[in-house]
């Protein structure tokens, strides 16, 4: 049974104007990792939109958890490209407030806050960012910033993790800690991940199955499994195999851009 | 050094100022008149200093009444139009053509409903503040960044949760920025009510100093309006440092 699952949707953001996706359909299993790749402007943020019930399909049917998705889910958590960190809250705050938002949090958070915090605390050091719980954003480079980021979108025990385009503002070196960062996290404790890259190593690397998507408007091409034997390491994405999985990818995507 | 002379500068300017003016007047031989020299204001300062302090006190607290009322109303008026891009359509026109209108054409009607006195200073002072505060409020919720925005209706967040968490505190740094120019603009607003229609007030004791040619008693009323104004921004621009650090902070890192 398939935990996010679309059929034949499309999305149009003005009623009868061009449509951003067409005809998408796919299935994601629970705990399953998926990349999404295309070229720019080709509504892979518009997927994002659309499973998290932030905007309705104008056509076809999205299923989260079997439900028709018919408003935004409180099971997602989502970080994008910008940290959009509050400056005015501690890292450590800033990590907190899904849990002033979503119940059974919400209600419970005067009550149990110091049981909270210490979660959110364990999960900060998990990502690398003990001793910055009081730090303010602007007092974190730009990759402590996004893990932080993270951090919020999963305080909640999100059933399922969106990221659009998370690492694309960092340098190489920083991106790659990071993919190790979430996969290590994901391998701790599964969750269901959608992120939506321009980088195809990021997402040979990181991913289960791989979507490549055409230009506008956005179609579903090529779906790829990955089958690299997990926990991957670093060292993978330097072997025959992923080097594979990334040319046969680029193909696909050289495809699109030229037509 | 360096930071001495910058802490002291305002004051050598203004210490330039009344020197230059001072020289200006004896050495052409202005006569009071025309143009008082500083000694001059000083003297009537000190002469008139009692009632000058009543006139004074009177303008303060008129000022501050239309100030509190243009804050509140501002605030109100911003968090609507800045929240709603419906209402900040339609509200905008009108909000901008009402601020266009110069509020003293404005005083009469004041008069008319309110009758001679404070009723009326108050409220030209609260007419002529509010706009800032309404701009820089809704400036700041609209600005809101759509990602955030996202992230937070995704968690089921109502509207009210995301202007309370996110809207507001983000639009304290403008909301405060506001203020400074809305205290500023209050004055103006209370010493022209005054003039027109008041026997209170700094603007009534100009108006009342001219009308019998002792203009070292209007340069006073002039200068004690341009301390008070003075002081009231460097406090509101103390108080917004003090609310807002984080959006002030040293980008090399250092707060």
């Amino acid at each position: 049974m398939s935990f996010v699952k679309f059929e034949n949707v499309d999305l149009a953001y003005a009623p009868g104007g061009a449509l951003a996706i067409e005809n998408v359909s796919l299935e994601v299993r629970e705990g399953e990792f998926v990349a999404v790749v295309g070229p720019s402007g080709c509504g892979k943020s518009t997927l994002m939109k659309l499973i998290s019930g932030l905007r309705m399909p104008s056509g076809g049917y999205v299923y989260v958890d079997g439900r028709q998705v018919g408003g935004p889910l409180k099971i997602v958590g989502m970080a994008f490209q910008n940290a959009n960190l509050l400056p005015w809250r501690t890292t450590l705050d800033n990590v907190m407030l899904p849990l002033e938002i979503v119940e059974p949090y919400r209600s419970t958070l005067k009550k149990a806050r110091s049981r909270y915090e210490a979660e959110a605390r364990q999960l900060l050091a998990r990502v690398g960012l003990a001793g910055f719980e009081d730090k303010y954003p602007w007092e974190l480079s730009g990759g402590m910033q996004q893990r932080a980021s993270i951090c919020r979108a999963l305080i909640h025990q999100p059933r399922l993790l969106m990221l659009d385009e998370p690492f694309g503002a960092l340098d190489a070196f920083t991106r790659e800690e990071l993919w190790c960062m979430l996969r290590d996290l994901w391998q701790l404790q599964p969750f269901t991940v959608i992120l939506v890259t321009h980088d195809l190593r990021e997402a040979v690397f990181l991913a289960d199955t791989v979507y490549v998507m055409s230009k506008r408007p956005g179609r579903i091409l090529v779906r790829r499994e990955i089958e690299l034997p997990r926990p991957r390491d670093l060292d993978v994405t330097y072997t025959d195999a992923f080097a594979g999985h990334v040319h046969e990818l680029r193909e696909h995507i050289g495809r699109v851009r030229a037509t | 050094m360096r930071p001495n002379l910058v802490k002291a500068a305002p004051w050598l300017v203004v210490l330039a100022m009344f020197l230059l003016w001072e020289l200006v007047c004896a050495g052409f031989d202005i006569p009071e008149f025309l143009l008082p020299a500083p000694s001059a204001v000083w003297k009537v300062g000190v002469l008139q200093f009692e009632p000058i302090m009543m006139h004074a006190t009177q303008t303060f607290l008129t000022t501050l009444a239309g100030f509190a009322i243009a804050v509140v109303v501002g605030l109100l008026i911003g968090m609507a139009v800045g929240s709603s891009p419906l209402l900040y359509r339609a509200m905008y026109p009108l909000l901008v053509g009402f601020n266009s209108i110069p509020k003293v054409a404005f005083v009469p009607v004041l008069v008319v409903w309110f009758g001679i006195g404070t009723v009326p200073a108050i409220l030209t002072a609260f007419l002529i503040s509010f706009f800032p505060v309404v701009v820089n409020v809704a400036t700041g919720l609209a600005t809101l960044e759509p990602e955030l925005e996202d992230v937070l209706r995704s968690l089921g967040a109502s509207r009210l949760d995301i202007l309370g968490k996110v809207g507001l505190p983000r639009a304290m740094p403008y909301f405060f920025a506001s203020l400074k120019v809305a205290i500023t603009l209050a004055f103006v607003g209370s010493v022209i009510a005054e003039t027109v229609a008041s026997n209170l007030g700094i603007g009534y004791l100009m108006m009342s100093a001219s009308s019998s040619m002792n203009m070292p008693l209007v340069f006073a009323g002039l200068i004690v309006i341009g301390v008070m104004g003075v002081v009231m921004y460097e406090l509101f621009a103390l108080v917004e440092k003090r609310m807002t650090g984080w959006a002030h902070r040293n980008p090399n890192g250092a707060t």
